[in-house]
């Protein structure tokens, strides 16, 4: 009865906080790895590779250059957390009876999904405060914050859509994260970490075309107060493309998946 | 009222296999509205893929399902409005207290906030959950988790219930509770659809009762009407010795030894004619025997006959 949706999904998403906040196993690697891997970059490496960023680069420029990588991170641990989640969740005996109710199929999902976004966001906040004690001093306008958050929460929603699918994918929970390990390592390899100049020509070009640049580029740009609308375009036609084709993926294996 | 209703269940040429393994081989099954049924078999007979296929959670390969008068793949929805499932494993959130499972469940059937408490409490009260109510069900014994799942499942008020072994490692106190709720359930018109291996279980709540083995109805009635089926009780002699027992069991080749408790057990109609025929063939034979009983037929008995895999004709698969 798909009348209900709507309410439907907002009673998965309450079971969703509901279990973030009782099990918090998840959120807590979630929100901190990317923390970690911020001080690592920085305090580690951001000398030498701040001063690879061109004339007068520095730690201070690695900080703000690698911070929408850093973001990005924070939405790819968060993948794995929601596959695990998901695939953890289709192993209760709860999941069966849902299936046997006359509610809406997705909004099991979208419990899911808007769980892991608000995980995300958490996730993404944490790390962005942390930037700015840090001395990250962001350009952007108060158009732009609100363009730089809405971006953030298209990506969060379209990586969500794609890890319940991951989640359902997998034959079982300790193979949950390979999937979105993957994806963690997308950031890695595109203009998030180093310049794409300084990559190999094969790497070069995959990091030109994979669609973390682009969105990277994205953010870097609004958080600097000047986008490049063609790397804007490129992202968001990434994001909607990752978001239907998760929606679509994890809708077809909700349904098709048998019970064991 | 009763005779207006679509039946509860009627299955036709139900068939499901799993690659080569035949599951389900051409069940046919109809369950009058407001009864309730029992379906007995081995483990692996096939109850569960029953249940499941009855409930929309999987399809069957063949045949005409159909519940509460609606079909289960084309109305599906239309099905599981109608129908409460509670299944061997259970259905409940660990996370979640016993009093947030069940308006989870509330939530789910869009009841209004007054009415999904009073419904709330009066579940936990009926179903002794009161004083865990405020735990999560992670913390439950398996029979709270029983008695929470069975709740769970009457938040929607169905008129159609599914119980997949509903007191499978439940204590008899729980097991008691569950019984009275069920029968309860039936005085209000509501229609059970029960698998069990407790035949006792079937005995006093069912209806009728059918027997599934080797993917197939081999036996339906009242439970009256399948202990018929099978030629009467027993008589149970017990041995003073091993002797005793090597000798009484070549007087009576019919009867089946048991080594552990030098007993012998013969089948028969339970009548005092049979029972002196057996006493007095024990005392020609100068057999020392301690003590003789005799059991009338009961459901286990109809069991072990009908799915007793030496006395099947068709190959095992």
């Amino acid at each position: 009865m798909s009348t209900h949706v709507v309410a439907d999904s907002a009673t998965m998403f309450r079971r969703n906080l509901l279990h973030m906040i009782r099990y918090p196993a998840v959120t807590i690697p979630v929100v901190f790895t990317p923390i970690v891997l911020l001080l690592l970059f920085v305090y580690v490496f951001g000398g030498t590779l701040g001063a690879g960023l061109g004339a007068g680069g520095g730690r201070a420029e690695y900080l703000a250059y690698i911070t929408p990588a850093i973001l990005l991170l924070a939405n790819t641990a968060n993948a794995q957390g929601i596959a695990i989640s998901v695939a953890t969740d289709m192993t209760e005996g709860i999941i069966a009876r849902f299936r046997t109710m006359p509610i809406s199929r997705s909004s099991v999902l979208a419990g899911h999904v808007f769980g892991g976004l608000v995980q995300s966001l958490i996730a993404m906040a944490a790390s962005l405060v942390v930037s700015l004690l840090l001395g990250f001093r962001p350009q952007a306008s108060g158009a732009g914050w609100i363009g730089l958050l809405a971006l953030l929460v298209l990506i969060s929603f379209a990586i969500s859509w794609l890890s319940v699918a991951f989640g359902l994918a997998a034959r079982s929970v300790e193979s949950a994260s390979n999937l979105p390990m993957l994806l963690l390592l997308l950031p890695v390899l595109s203009s998030g970490f180093v310049p794409v100049d300084s990559m190999p020509s094969g790497l070069k070009w995959f990091a030109e075309y994979q669609p973390f640049t682009p969105i990277i580029e994205s953010i870097r740009g609004l958080f600097a107060g000047h986008v490049e609308t063609s790397d804007l375009l490129a992202a968001l036609i990434w994001i909607v493309a990752t978001a239907v084709l998760g929606y679509m993926w994890a809708r077809s294996l909700f349904q098709r998946r048998a019970l064991r | 009222m009763t005779s207006t209703l679509a039946p509860a269940i009627e299955l036709a040429g139900l068939r499901k296999s799993y690659g080569e393994h035949v599951v389900l081989d051409g069940v046919d099954l109809t369950v009058p509205a407001g009864t309730v049924f029992a379906l007995l078999g081995p483990n692996g007979a096939g109850k569960t893929t029953t249940v499941n296929i009855l409930s929309t959670l999987i399809r069957a390969d063949a045949g005409e399902v159909r519940v509460a008068g609606h079909d289960v793949v084309r109305e599906a929805d239309a099905v599981r409005g109608k129908i409460g499932v509670t299944g061997q494993f259970s259905a409940v959130d660990n996370l979640m207290t016993g009093e947030e499972n069940l308006h989870l469940m509330a939530r789910l059937h869009h009841l209004p906030k007054d009415q999904a408490k009073a419904k709330v409490d009066d579940l936990l009260e009926r179903f002794d959950l009161v004083e865990a109510a405020a735990k999560t069900a992670a913390t439950y014994s398996g029979g709270m988790r029983r008695r929470l799942d069975l709740a769970m499942t009457l938040l929607g008020t169905p008129s159609l219930i599914f119980l997949d072994e509903p007191t499978t490692g439940v204590d008899p106190r729980g097991r008691l509770i569950i019984w009275d709720i069920v029968k309860g359930l039936v005085a209000d018109g509501v229609s059970i659809f029960l698998t069990t291996q407790y035949l006792e279980e079937a005995d006093k709540l069912a209806n009728r009762v059918a027997v599934l083995n080797g993917g197939k109805i081999v036996a339906d009635g009242t439970p009256n009407e399948l202990k018929r089926l099978v030629p009467g009780g027993a008589i149970h002699l017990e041995l003073a010795d091993v002797a005793a027992l090597e000798a009484a069991a070549m007087l009576f080749p019919e009867g089946v030894r048991g080594d552990d408790d030098l007993s012998l057990r013969l089948p028969s109609d339970g009548g005092i004619v049979a029972l002196r025929r057996v006493l007095d063939s024990v005392e020609q034979a100068g057999i020392e025997a301690t003590s003789i009983s005799v059991t009338t037929p009961d459901l286990d008995d109809v069991f072990l006959a009908l799915t007793d895999p030496s006395a099947r004709k068709e190959p095992v698969r």
